[in-house]
């Protein structure tokens, strides 16, 4: 399990369109900046969110993201949890290598995403969907 | 939806990306640009990104297939104006942005889409068998 | 451990009574540990802050270091060693600032003498020790921020960017390079490039007496960052140790260019930008 204490109440997103895509970005930069991260890592961890955000989309069918700040006593970070219904993802080996790709895209959208954030958690099944669990925490 | 306005300037098409865009978006842009530049002759397009704060992959993707539409129609893609953030984050997200051409700001752009075209008008000339013995 | 309300009362009282002679016994053993380095009307001005601090939390009731109303009391504790670590004690010679008030106490409770003189010394003596270990604690505290400041300036001061010539730009790299640094250098040498609209930089790390695996790829990774920006690097001074490692690590250079010197970088950036350097010339007359 990840450390750390939750602080505050998550916020919550729906995923169902492009444009909530661009929420979701908006929501995590805000949360980023307010949990004080760099520039640097603000912009890590907004690209990461795209990237599961835009799968959550197009391989889970739509869901909903969740993002919260995090405490672990000595630094504090964001915390995204992406959720979604659809058909799981079947070969995880291959679903993280570069370039591998079912839906068109470059990709790169988990390990990507995955070289992007300092923790990186994943469930997946086809009955319960796919949990992805990221968070990224200050310097 | 919105659509990220396409600016012509002299001989160049100048596309300022000034929102966050949403995947509809970028790709009416890519539609959009390859329209423009057959429409309107141009041979190079800039493509000024100074207000992304992010470029994820599908951006990344619809940069270099406008570059690579843009060669198909003979005109020269620069994209302008990244941040730093942008590009380390691209880096270690592993887009690597192949065939694209890159400058710090609108002006560089120009200059490198004038270079370009300018070798290109050299190598006609050299094609011409007269041309060396007409230069002093 | 809290003193009790009537333990504190007689602390209070004690201390109060004799407000004059305590502060006067205390600066003195003070003084004496500090050996003169610090004045002594600066040091009373101390000590009776910190009897003041006492006498008005135990007044109010039972003196516990760590409730609501000890708070006034911590703050001049606080003060104390804050001011301490800044001027360059050491711990010990913090601490005894506080602990001198043993001394004066134990005489202050021979004198009073009655039946729980011994009882309320020990009691006493307790809430003295915690309020040391307080002192000690918030004095690490303030001596782990002065590292880290100080960190933080050496990080500044060691990855100066500077414009070599127009449109040119350069980090001397001078000193070991760990992860961390690497990493603020580059995003200074790529925030620079902007600022300045310079499309070359010319990384030095002729001062580098060593780079790790790590240490190569953030060099690597900004080289591929700044062609993204579209700006060129080149990478000068690498020591044959340097550039063995650098084959034995398996690291690929690409095609990025090196040079031996920051002056070989800054010709061939200025061969490419067109511009006529004094070696040229005569090599053409040839």
């Amino acid at each position: 399990m990840t450390a750390g204490i939750d602080l505050g109440h998550p916020q919550a997103q729906a995923i169902r369109s492009d444009e909530d895509v661009v929420r979701v970005r908006q929501l995590v930069r805000g949360v980023a900046v307010a949990v004080k991260l760099s520039l640097v890592d603000q912009t890590k961890v907004v690209t990461a969110a795209s990237e599961l955000a835009r799968n959550t989309l197009v391989y889970g069918g739509g869901g909903t993201v969740e993002v919260a700040t995090v405490d672990n006593g000595r630094r504090r970070g964001v915390r995204i949890v992406f959720a979604d219904s659809g058909p799981g993802i079947p070969d995880l080996d291959l679903a993280f290598t570069d370039g591998y790709t079912t839906g068109g895209g470059l990709g790169l959208g988990l390990s990507g995403a995955r070289r992007l954030v300092d923790e990186f958690e994943i469930e997946t099944s086809p009955e319960t969907g796919t949990r992805i669990t990221v968070t990224k925490w200050s310097r | 939806m919105e659509r990220v306005p396409i600016l012509k300037i002299g001989d160049i098409l100048l596309v300022s990306i000034q929102l966050d865009m949403s995947d509809q978006t970028a790709v009416a842009l890519q539609e959009d640009l390859a329209e423009r530049i057959v429409a309107t002759g141009c041979h190079g397009v800039i493509i000024d990104i100074t207000a992304l704060d992010i470029v994820d992959s599908f951006v990344g993707r619809m940069l270099s297939t406008i570059a690579s539409i843009s060669k198909v129609l003979d005109a020269e893609t620069v994209v302008v104006g990244m941040r730093p953030a942008v590009a380390i984050t691209l880096v270690e997200l592993g887009l690597s942005l192949n065939g694209i051409r890159t400058a710090l700001n609108v002006e560089r752009g120009m200059e490198l889409i004038a270079a370009a075209r300018a070798d290109e008008l050299d190598y006609q000339l050299d094609d011409d068998p007269d041309a060396e013995t007409a230069t002093p | 451990m809290a003193l009790s309300a009537e333990e504190s009362g007689r602390l209070a009282a004690l201390l109060g009574g004799h407000a004059e002679r305590v502060t006067q016994r205390w600066t003195e053993i003070v003084a004496g540990s500090l050996r003169g380095r610090l004045s002594q009307a600066e040091l009373r001005r101390q000590v009776q802050d910190l009897h003041s601090a006492i006498v008005a939390t135990g007044e109010h009731g039972a003196i516990d270091l760590s409730a609501e109303s000890a708070a006034e009391l911590r703050a001049a504790l606080s003060d104390l060693s804050r001011g301490r670590a800044r001027q360059g004690f050491s711990a010990t010679e913090t601490a005894i600032s506080v602990f001198a008030l043993k001394d004066v106490l134990a005489g202050l409770v021979e004198e009073a003498g009655g039946d729980n003189a011994l009882r309320d010394y020990i009691a006493f003596s307790r809430l003295i020790d915690e309020m040391g270990l307080f002192t000690f604690e918030s004095f690490v505290r303030t001596r782990e921020s002065l590292i880290a400041d100080q960190a933080e300036q050496l990080l500044e001061l060691s990855t100066p960017v500077v414009k070599l010539w127009e449109g040119v730009v350069a980090v001397p790299l001078v000193g070991t390079l760990d992860s961390a640094r690497a990493q603020v250098v580059m995003e200074r040498l790529l925030q620079t490039l902007v600022d300045t609209g310079s499309p070359y930089a010319i990384i030095d790390i002729t001062g580098v007496p060593a780079v790790d695996t790590q240490v190569a790829q953030h060099i690597l990774k900004t080289v591929v960052a700044a062609r993204l920006m579209g700006a060129d690097c080149i990478i000068s001074g690498i020591r044959p140790q340097i550039a063995q490692t650098i084959v034995a690590l398996g690291i690929e250079f690409g095609d990025i260019a090196t040079k031996a010197s920051l002056a070989d970088a800054l010709r061939h950036v200025l061969r490419l930008n067109g511009v006529e350097t004094a070696r040229r010339q005569p090599r053409r007359d040839v």
